[in-house]
């Protein structure tokens, strides 16, 4: 499923709420998202996760091709824990 | 601060102009779309964002923390997230330097 197919199930799914609103929602939706996590803050859903930040330490690695050494800075990766809802759904045997 | 649905339902209500009530289905509905497609093995791309996907896990040896008694975690399916390049990139470029954020 992509971004269009969710806005296009929304509006299928709810057709009380207007279908221009649901593109804009979801836009609205993953632009917070974005913004949460740029601005180092968690997201924390109820029934599908939480996003949060993890810290990957500076390293010396290597540069495949040429063998090399080089220092690789320290980064911060997004991260997702899937909630409890979610897990046990997608794992729910037929 | 720490991103929830009500926060979202509440940028729902200011941005796009839904009534509350509206603003709350609405962010709970996004949410239940991207489960239910996960739910039936669907992956999720939601672009400038990040992708969800399914992985089969075998079963394998596992114990008990408490009581240290050996146990086999069993064969399971779960969810994995992997953020886009753009979304790394924004995150990469707002932290440089600063270890832990939190």
């Amino acid at each position: 499923m992509t971004k269009s197919e969710l806005i296009t199930r929304l509006a299928e799914r709810h057709p009380h709420l207007v279908a221009t609103d649901a593109e804009l929602a979801v836009k609205a939706i993953i632009d917070a998202m974005v913004d949460s996590l740029v601005a180092g803050e968690r997201i924390e859903i109820r029934g599908f996760g939480s996003f949060s930040l993890n810290y990957r330490p500076p390293r010396v690695g290597r540069n495949p091709k040429t063998g090399e050494k080089v220092q690789v800075a320290g980064k911060h990766v997004p991260h997702f824990k899937a909630g409890k809802e979610l897990r046990d759904r997608v794992d729910s045997k037929p | 601060m720490t991103l929830t649905k009500a926060e979202l339902a509440n940028l729902l209500f200011e941005q796009v102009g839904l009534n509350k009530r509206e603003a709350k289905e609405m962010v709970e509905a996004f949410f239940e779309e991207v489960r239910t497609a996960l739910e039936t093995g669907e992956s999720v791309k939601i672009s400038g964002f990040g992708n969800f996907q399914l992985r089969e896990k075998p079963q394998r040896p596992g114990r008990n923390p408490k009581t240290g008694e050996e146990m086999p975690i069993t064969a399971r399916r779960v969810v994995t997230f992997h953020a886009s390049q753009k979304l790394k990139a924004m995150v990469e470029a707002a932290h440089a330097g600063s270890p832990a954020a939190e």
